[in-house]
């Protein structure tokens, strides 16, 4: 599934990958692609992850993984970094969730009583990226379907979602409807259908696979 | 002449008072005022509120100040390396105000930038919302977001000349400048000092003029290297 979210990724466009699981979308970018990654503590065009031993320790990324350059990357301030999110300026961006519901919201920052680290950059993220990914597995770890017809968890940000990959479906968020688009190989409709809380749309014909 | 506003750290942090609110620079490692914090911790203020993206991480940087009881307050956008200062929060004994990243940053470069705030959409439907202020801006819901100002800033810098014109290295930019505008006296330590002139005049990120108190660091210690994961 993180290979299929890659291809979301196309030439020209700048991207912001959250931290997590979509961190790793990285690794299916071919590195002649022409891609300007964007990381929120103050950079465009971060290079690939480099290891420890030959590490700059002044160059993180959000995640605080220790990154390069690239010809053409660029340092500045966060509030730069973030006018940029706001303004419109970032085409995209790959998050993680908790849930996301039928029209699109999302809940990825806060699960109360048990994970309270804050939200970070996620809300201008989801808020204001041109398209908004989301990469998750499709149930949490005791099997609920994180893909639900209302968040029942606080938002990151409201009908902000465009599309949804998962390892079983990729399902887009339209006018309040989750249709669905694909599903992973060996998986039959109905399996994706009974392990989503939300009601889908499936479409009459064939789906492809992933 | 410029000013030459070198001092020793234990005169620029003795300015600190109790109760006072203080600016940090830094996002992870880079960019955080390692030894300022050190001599904080080692001065003992108490009842700070204190301004910063993040918590650190657990047993380094403000994590010592906390440790040291010495906080009353973080407003803060993300505490999640820091599981000591989650539990803190979560046994209500640490009072964490959570901003949106950007929401923070642009609060301190309004304060620096002398305004009072500014109207934005950024989390009018989220809890962060919560308390604010809703006005409706040429038919839209806008929250208002206030400035956010501070006594004091605790920045950490490449290189800087005597006057505080001061430039950053790679991503320990983050939230340096825009506190060195926010706060009414600038504390600032150097990597590496500089002659008046040295400094292009083009590459500066901060200029002098906001800056109060430059320290030379004697040498980095341990917790501005690589984090071993």
């Amino acid at each position: 599934m993180i290979r299929r979210a890659a291809l979301e990724i196309q030439a020209g466009m700048v991207v912001n990958l959250g931290i997590g699981l979509p961190t790793k979308v990285i690794n299916h970018i071919s590195s002649d692609q022409p891609v300007c990654l964007h990381s929120e503590n103050g950079i465009a065009g971060v290079g690939p992850v480099v290891p420890l031993e030959v590490a700059d320790r002044n160059l993180i990324d959000a995640g605080g993984g220790y990154v390069s350059t690239l010809p053409g990357t660029a340092f500045f301030d966060s509030s730069v970094s973030f006018a940029l999110v706001r303004r419109g300026r970032l085409d995209l961006t790959i998050l993680g969730a908790f849930q996301v519901s039928m029209n699109g919201d999302l809940a990825n920052w806060i699960i109360p009583g048990l994970f309270t680290p804050g939200a970070g950059g996620a809300i201008e993220l989801a808020q204001k990226a041109r398209r908004v990914a989301i990469l998750t597995s499709h149930q949490d770890k005791h099997g609920r379907s994180k893909i639900v017809r209302e968040c029942s968890l606080p938002l990151t940000a409201a009908a902000c979602v465009d599309r949804v990959y998962t390892d079983m479906a990729v399902i887009d968020v339209i006018d309040g409807q989750m249709v669905l688009c694909e599903i992973a190989e060996g998986l039959a409709v109905d399996d994706v259908v009974a392990a989503t809380d939300a009601p889908l749309q499936v479409p009459g014909t064939e789906l492809p696979t992933f | 002449m410029l000013t030459d506003k070198t001092t020793t750290i234990e005169s620029a942090i003795g300015q600190i008072g109790d109760g006072s609110i203080v600016m940090i620079g830094g996002f992870g490692v880079p960019g955080t005022p390692f030894c300022l914090i050190d001599e904080l911790v080692r001065q003992g203020q108490t009842g700070l509120t204190i301004i910063k993206n993040d918590a650190n991480e657990t047993g380094t940087g403000i994590d010592h100040l906390l440790a040291n009881g010495q906080v009353k307050k973080l407003i803060v956008t993300h505490i999640g390396l820091n599981p000591h200062a989650i539990q803190l929060m979560n046994e209500n004994r640490l009072e964490v105000e959570f901003c949106a990243q950007g929401m923070l940053a642009e609060r301190i470069r309004s304060a620096g930038a002398g305004l009072f705030g500014f109207l934005t959409d950024i989390g009018i439907e989220t809890e962060l919302a919560a308390g604010k202020t809703v006005v409706d801006f040429e038919g839209s819901p806008a929250l208002i977001e206030k400035s956010l100002k501070a006594d004091f800033a605790l920045l950490h810098t490449h290189r800087a000349d005597p006057f505080g014109n001061l430039t950053y290295a790679a991503s320990a930019l983050n939230f340096n400048p825009l506190m060195a505008m926010a706060a009414d006296k600038v504390l600032v330590e150097v990597e590496e000092l500089v002659a008046l002139g040295d400094l292009l005049p083009n590459t500066i990120h901060t200029p002098g003029p906001f800056v109060d108190c430059v320290i030379t660091l004697p040498e980095l210690t341990k917790e501005y290297g690589v984090v071993q994961r």
